[in-house]
This record gives C-alpha cells, sequence and structure tokens, in this order.
C-alpha cells in the first residue's frame, strides 16, 4: 500500500474537531485523488455543507457546539441534501449513536480508531453508489 | 438454609441460562418488561424475584420455572455445559458429565465455581459498558482517548506505509504524533479518574434505580400495607435488599409512606372490584377519590397482577420536567435520566394545572396506547407561596375496545426517536 489507487473525483468535507485526526484524514483522501475540505465545528457545519456541496460527507458524531447526529438529522430533512452520502464517525463502545445513526439515514459507519485502508474502502464503496453523482442536488 | 440458599441463587442461575443461550441482558430485560439494570441486580442476588417476573423469565429462556427458582438437581450439570459451550474450541466430552461429578465432586465445584467468576466478570464488563452509555461524562472521556488513538493509528500509517513523503511533510505527522500521544497520556489519565471516582464500581446503582428496582420486584403493589398500612413499611424495607446505602433507604421509606397514604385514602379492596367494573377508565372513577385525578392514576397503577388489569405504566414528574418516579411499560420507553417526549401529556398537564388530559399516543415503531395525565400541587400550600406542581401520567396499551381519539404521534424522547420531522424535536 505504498501507492493509493486515485478514485475519488469529487468533493469531500470532513466535519471533525480533533485537528490531528482532520489532517491526516485529509492527507490520505487528497493522496486518493478527492478534492478534501475540512471544518471543526458542529454549530457551522450545515452552513459549509451549503456553502462547498460536497459529494460525500465524513462527519464526527461528538462534535463541539452540535451533535453529529442532529446535523445528519437536518440533512437529511432538507430535499437538498437528503441523498448526499454520509460517513459516520464513531467511538467504539458507543452502540447506541450507530443505531441512531442509522436510523437517521446515514450511509456508513466508522469506528474509532480505524485504519486508512478501512477509510478508504468506505469511501470508495459510496463514491461508488449507482446513483452517485458529483454535487447532485446540493443547495450552496 | 439449604432451601434459602438454592433460592438465593434464583438470579445466578438466570443468568447461567442467559448466557448459555446467547441472550444479551438488554435484550431479555426488553422481552419480560424490566430495566436492565434491575435485571442486573436480579441476576447478581440482590433482588429476589417470584410471579409473573419468574414466569416471563422462564419462558423466555425456555426453561422450567423450578429450574430457576430452585436450581434442580441438573444445576451443575447445566454450568459445566455451559462451560464447556463457552470454550467452543476445547472438545469437552459434555456426555459424561453425570459421571464426571459422581467420580470428581471436587473437581466439578472447582470447575463449577470458576464458571461462575467468569460469569462474575463478564458481567461487571457489561455493566460498565451499559455505563458508557449512559455516562455522558464518561461517554465523553472515552471518546477523547479514541479519538487520539485514532489520530495516533492514521498518522502513524502514513508515516510507515507512505514511502515517497517528503521531509516537511514527514516533520509535520511526527510533531502531530508527539502532540497527540502527549493528549492520551493527559486523556487516558482522566478516564482512569472517572472508573476511580467515588460509587464508580460497575454494580453500583443510583438510589433511584435501587428503589425502582425494589418496586418492579414488588409489581408496584404491596399487600402488607394494603392490608395493615404504614405500619408495614418497616418490615418491607427490612425484607428488601440492597437498601444499606442511606440514601436509597429514605427514598424508598419515603415513597411506600406516599403509596401507604394513597392505600389509606382508596383502599385496594374496594378500588380493585370498582376499576375493574369501570374497564380501569380513570375518568370513571374519579368521584370515588374525590375528583383526585392524581390519586386515581396512582392507585391503578398499583392494582396487582392478578386482579386481570391490562399492562400500566407511570410516569411522575416536578414542575421541571424531571422524571422523578416511574413504572416501566413494555414497548413504551421512559427515560430514567433523559427526558421524556415533549408531546406526553405529561408536560401539556404541566401548562394547565388542574385540568385532566387524555390522549392516545402513536409510538414510532407501532404500538398505540392510552394515556391520562394531570398536574396537581404536593405538600402543603401557604400564603403567597407558590405551590409545588407534580405531573403525574398513567399509560396503558389500546385496547381494542378503548376510543382512539385525540391521537398524538409521540415518541420516547428525542434522544433515541426516529421521528426526525417532529416540530418538537430537541
Amino acid at each position: 500500500m505504498t501507492e493509493q489507487t486515485k478514485t475519488g473525483t469529487g468533493t469531500i468535507l470532513i466535519v471533525e474537531d480533533e485537528g490531528n485526526i482532520l489532517e491526516a484524514l485529509s492527507f490520505i483522501l487528497r493522496r486518493a485523488g478527492w478534492d478534501v475540505r475540512g471544518h471543526g465545528k458542529g454549530e457551522s457545519a450545515l452552513e459549509e455543507v451549503a456553502r462547498v456541496a460536497p459529494d460525500m460527507l465524513v462527519l464526527d458524531v461528538m462534535l463541539p457546539g452540535r451533535s453529529g447526529l442532529e446535523i445528519l438529522r437536518d440533512l437529511r430533512a432538507d430535499a437538498a441534501t437528503a441523498d448526499l452520502p454520509v460517513l459516520m464517525l464513531t467511538a467504539k463502545g458507543q452502540a447506541k449513536d450507530r443505531e441512531q445513526a442509522l436510523a437517521m439515514g446515514a450511509d456508513a459507519f466508522l469506528t474509532k480508531p480505524f485504519s486508512n485502508s478501512e477509510l478508504l474502502e468506505i469511501v470508495e464503496r459510496l463514491s461508488g453508489v449507482d446513483d452517485f453523482r458529483p454535487a447532485a442536488g446540493q443547495g450552496s | 438454609m439449604a432451601e434459602a440458599r438454592r433460592t438465593d441463587l434464583t438470579g445466578s442461575r438466570i443468568r447461567e441460562r442467559r448466557l448459555a443461550r446467547g441472550i444479551k441482558q438488554g435484550t431479555l430485560a426488553e422481552t419480560v418488561g424490566v430495566s436492565p439494570s434491575y435485571l442486573n441486580l436480579i441476576e447478581h442476588n440482590h433482588r429476589r424475584i417470584g410471579g409473573k417476573l419468574l414466569l416471563e423469565l422462564a419462558r423466555a429462556l425456555k426453561v422450567e420455572p423450578s429450574v430457576l427458582s430452585e436450581g434442580a438437581e441438573a444445576g451443575v450439570s447445566e454450568v459445566l455445559d455451559a462451560a464447556a459451550r463457552a470454550q467452543g474450541g476445547v472438545a469437552a466430552e459434555t456426555d459424561r458429565i453425570d459421571e464426571l461429578a459422581a467420580r470428581f465432586p471436587g473437581w466439578t465445584a472447582l470447575i463449577a465455581a470458576q464458571e461462575g467468576r467468569a460469569r462474575d466478570l463478564e458481567g461487571q464488563i457489561e455493566a460498565l459498558r451499559d455505563r458508557l452509555g449512559q455516562d455522558p461524562a464518561l461517554a465523553e472521556a472515552m471518546h477523547e482517548v479514541l479519538s487520539s488513538v485514532a489520530a495516533i493509528r492514521s498518522t502513524a500509517d502514513i508515516l510507515v506505509r507512505e514511502a515517497d513523503l517528503d521531509a516537511a511533510w514527514r516533520g509535520r505527522f511526527h510533531r502531530n504524533l508527539h502532540e497527540e500521544a502527549e493528549r492520551l497520556s493527559a486523556r487516558a489519565t482522566g478516564l482512569l479518574a472517572q472508573f476511580e471516582a467515588p460509587g464508580a464500581d460497575a454494580a453500583a446503582a443510583a438510589p433511584e434505580e435501587t428503589v425502582e428496582a425494589m418496586f418492579e420486584a414488588a409489581g408496584h403493589h404491596f399487600p402488607e400495607i394494603e392490608a395493615q398500612g404504614a405500619g408495614a413499611i418497616a418490615m418491607i424495607l427490612a425484607r428488601a435488599a440492597g437498601l444499606d446505602e442511606p440514601r436509597a433507604r429514605a427514598m424508598a421509606e419515603r415513597r411506600l409512606r406516599d403509596y401507604a397514604a394513597d392505600a389509606a385514602r382508596l383502599p385496594m379492596a374496594e378500588f380493585a372490584p370498582a376499576a375493574k367494573a369501570a374497564a380501569y377508565d380513570p375518568a370513571a372513577l374519579v368521584e370515588r377519590a374525590a375528583g383526585d385525578v392524581a390519586l386515581v392514576l396512582r392507585r391503578l397503577a398499583h392494582l396487582p397482577v392478578e386482579s386481570g388489569a391490562p399492562d400500566r405504566g407511570l410516569a411522575i414528574c416536578d414542575a421541571s420536567g424531571a422524571l422523578i418516579q416511574r413504572r416501566r411499560l413494555p414497548g413504551f420507553p421512559i427515560p430514567r435520566v433523559a427526558p421524556g417526549c415533549p408531546l406526553w401529556p405529561l408536560y401539556r398537564a404541566l401548562t394547565r394545572p388542574g385540568q385532566a388530559e387524555a390522549a392516545v399516543l402513536d409510538m414510532p415503531r407501532g404500538p398505540r396506547f392510552r394515556a391520562w395525565a394531570v398536574a396537581q400541587p404536593v405538600g402543603g400550600a401557604g400564603f403567597g407561596a407558590a405551590p409545588l406542581m407534580h405531573a403525574t401520567m398513567l399509560v396503558m396499551p389500546l385496547g381494542a375496545d378503548m376510543p382512539g381519539a385525540g391521537l398524538i404521534e409521540a415518541g420516547p424522547g428525542c434522544q433515541s426517536c426516529p421521528r426526525a420531522a417532529c416540530a418538537a424535536r430537541r
């Protein structure tokens, strides 16, 4: 795995308040060909989604200001972001968060701590959804 | 004495059966309609059970009730059998357990004791896992530790696998690694402090949990108080296990005194037949309580199982909306710590003190419940002093013959409610 396969074709927004995780994930996904944007605040995440109009969202559950679950709920309630592929980052032992996120329409989960290859596999799978279109239906 | 010892271990047998069948504690608790913490107390023999709950547990575990309550002679065999199954990779001669027990009773007892210890330790792990899910401070501390681990893992992965990383990036990731390692050290220390805090014992329960467990064990009905009044309270407290903690004992005594006061005002001997004749409709019983709707709702919740009354749930909150008392009802989750659904008539009643509310609650997973609620002052009134208000809500499954007017699309509380578009969601 010294060479990353360049599979990314669009923009990924990572909402994660831990700077070092954000930097590592951004680096990995950029190497895989994605245009990566980062954001660290829960309370302004929805505005950032609207501004960036990403093709995929990586969303941490525990964020300052507003939880990832609340953000996911609002995204699904808005027609413009109802189909946006969302990968939730949850922590081991928080099965309830995962159940709740699933019920609210998350597309995938990654449980901290995870490996970079797991992240790339899931992102690739989500981007391979048949009806996946870059920036499809995004408000901006 | 031997008889007492056998029944004392009912909880252990329930636990062994459950683990042998691979059923999670939370799943079994939900099946029989008790809280996981209460089932945990039962399984560790801190609560004695019998009657309906024992029958339901036996049914859920597919075993005769006597095997749970008396242990049967096959007890050791079952423990050994469970031990063998728990170690799937070991080819134990399970068909020769009886022979083993007969030839080597000492070794058999040792294996059984070690199996019991393993189960106990598993129970503690499960209790800690439950704590992680329920204690926000602990969950946050755990999340912080795991976030640091995640950052270190991802960064180290990059440093090891990306051979063509330029010096600037390499230096940057090294700094991140160092910074995150220091952060992890501080966070891990903080997490350990959570576990070492007073009362952080996995098996420790809050006083509210202990008292609720006592009421659940009794089916929220105390025949001795019904017959003898408040004089029976001391005997009930002495009999109840797990009330050594002074706050739990004081809370239990206060709740039992309230129960005795209700029993004196609406004696069960007359109330039970009247409730049955009224098809358990509170509205038809209010006159018997001189218009005290909350008293009627509480007494309906006190009806004994053998009265034939439908399953009932009860929630009582103070003026802040904090739930201070509850009777659990299968299919209608009433959270202990988190707020309930803002659409419950319990909270609407708080805005209209004295006005009785009735509604049909349509729960997200399908079942409907009839709910009655009222907010009334409690304690003594004084000139110029605002009265203390408590709201009381009784909930019953909606029978086919009950009218369904006033339908409300409600839920268990926003934290676990799937109704994303609900206007009342926090």
